[in-house]
């Protein structure tokens, strides 16, 4: 039987689409609900119900994290490499060696050293373990009193970082061949979707806030822009290459808000320095205006560091919380509330990704042309 | 919060990454594309601007073949009316020319017409005394035969002569 025809109207169209998405998340448990019933009876009894038992604070705290390997899907795992340097040097292996244990009660005996990983984190292996088989010490709230090794893993926010550099280098020196290729021609394909882009960033974002000196700055704002608006886009990508938390990662935007600070004190004029050691008050508020100008120039980047990881992190958590109620609630009903929100709040997500990356461009626009402004 | 904390390895990764992409994009692509983007713009400026010009040259030009056409249009009249002026002199002057040569024409006909005139009469004259002599004489000869009559001619004759 043809069905095509269903797929002619646009409303027809999505509404299929997501009848599709919603009898995946119907059957599949419905499978295995019947599968199981005849386990259950047997094995019923044998397992204690609490540690089976779904955490979903852990469980969206856990995909929101960095890993020492990808997990693709079900028990596949692409191990990744660990690079750790050590008291004795650079120890190197697959963090497949881990087996994927997360408890620290794997130890690994590399260089002559022994590791256990706790919660994506290596640590040095104690010499025994403790009463839950543990090879660290642990405090009452869980956390390591052992000792870490300087971690220059590549993980799996690394190889994202990696893949997308790659996709932004493609995409970039490709529109820029376009250029040269078309040689004064209006722009075609790859370029004319991303020139607009470009444009956008040049005409609203850096001449508004850097006036006639935006030139300089623009290959930073142009790049922090893509970099940030792609890698919040390919983490949005549930499954590989996707699905890393780039952006909501703090060391990102602590390393992006940082470049941001150095360009404002590189590229601050006396204006800017006048602005906050002798700012135009009587002498005796200096006590406390310049401390809080001073803090002023470290709490601009910090906020961006916060606001970017912040916003993508809440994204992620967002959406893993309400796929998580489905297993929380143990009920395939639930899809029917949590998987249309899902999907709101993932188109939500979209242009969250491009509102981020645009207010972290803006803002640094911002900070940078308040820092070069010239005052006659 | 363990979420808060920065890991060294990512903030190195991502430094020489995010500097090298920097770098790389800002050569490779920033710079050509910006600089394309900026020379079409000037392009498209330079074409406006010159678009703009040839209109305003075109009005221009308009304006100075409307003024020309009424010069032309005005030189014609002036030529027209001066060549009718001409042909009109000239068409009065032959008119005059030709009425004076016309009278001064007849006035030279009269002349010799009176002239003939006064010849032919002079002619008629002399022929009509010469005749009347001739026929005098043939009368005097005739009547001159008899005495008497001769004598009544001359009488006659003298009383005519008084007459006269």
């Amino acid at each position: 039987m043809d069905c095509s025809h269903v797929f002619d109207f646009k409303v027809n169209r999505l509404t299929v689409v997501f009848a599709l998405f919603l009898a995946f998340f119907f059957v599949t448990p419905v499978l295995y609900a019947q599968e199981d019933t005849s386990k259950v009876t047997a094995t019923a009894h044998a397992e204690p119900e609490a540690e089976k038992k779904f955490n979903l604070g852990k469980f969206a705290l856990h995909h929101i994290a960095d890993s020492h390997s990808w997990h693709v899907i079900g028990d596949t795992y692409i191990g990744l490499p660990v690079m750790l340097y050590t008291n004795t040097g650079l120890v190197v292996f697959n963090s497949n060696d881990f087996h994927h244990d997360d408890e620290a009660k794997l130890v690994v005996e590399k260089g002559g050293q022994r590791f256990v990983k706790l919660h994506e984190k290596i640590y040095y292996a104690s010499e025994a373990a403790n009463e839950h088989g543990q090879y660290v010490e642990v405090d009452e709230n869980h956390h390591s009193l052992n000792k870490r090794p300087l971690d220059f893993s590549v993980t799996k926010n690394v190889c994202t970082l990696l893949i997308s550099v790659l996709v932004i280098l493609a995409v970039f020196l490709k529109v820029a061949n376009g250029y040269k290729v078309r040689k004064g021609l209006s722009p075609k394909g790859l370029q004319s979707w991303m020139e607009p882009i470009i444009l956008f960033v040049r005409d609203d974002i850096a001449k508004p806030n850097l006036g006639h000196k935006y030139e300089r700055f623009m290959p930073y704002l142009l790049t922090v822009f893509f970099f940030i608006w792609f890698n919040n886009m390919l983490g949005l990508i549930p499954f590989l290459p996707g699905g890393a938390n780039l952006t909501g990662n703090i060391a990102v935007t602590v390393v992006l808000a940082s470049i941001t600070l150095i360009l404002i004190l590189v590229n601050g004029n006396k204006y800017y320095w006048k602005h906050i050691f002798t700012p135009d008050v009587p002498w005796w508020l200096y006590i406390v205006l310049v401390p809080v100008e001073i803090i002023g120039i470290f709490t601009k980047p910090i906020a961006l560091a916060i606001r970017l990881f912040a916003n993508i992190t809440a994204g992620h958590i967002l959406v893993l919380a309400l796929i998580g109620l489905i297993f929380v609630f143990n009920s395939v009903y639930v899809s029917f509330v949590s998987v249309p929100f899902a999907l709101f709040i993932g188109a939500i997500e979209l242009l969250v990704a491009f509102i981020q990356a645009f207010i972290f461009t803006i803002l640094s626009a911002l900070f940078i042309g308040m820092a070069i402004e010239e005052h006659h | 919060m363990e979420l808060l904390v920065p890991e060294i390895g990512l903030v190195v990764f991502q430094t020489i990454a995010f500097l090298l992409l920097m770098f790389i994009l800002a050569k490779f692509a920033w710079k050509p594309v910006l600089a394309a983007i900026k020379e079409r713009e000037q392009t498209i400026d330079e074409a406006l601007n010159k678009a703009e010009l040839a209109k305003q040259e075109m009005v221009r030009l308009a304006a100075q073949n409307e003024e020309s056409m009424k010069e032309a249009r005005a030189e014609r009249d002036l030529i027209l009316k001066e060549a009718k002026n001409l042909k009109d002199t000239i068409v009065n002057e032959a008119r005059v020319q030709a009425q004076t040569e016309g009278a001064k024409l007849i006035e030279k006909a009269k002349i010799e017409i009176e002239n003939q005139k006064k010849a032919a009469l002079a002619e008629l004259k002399n022929q009509v005394s010469s005749l009347s002599l001739d026929i005098a004489e043939r009368v005097l000869r005739s009547q001159l035969a008899d005495q008497a009559k001769q004598q009544d001619l001359v009488a006659a004759l003298l009383k005519d002569v008084e007459l006269n």
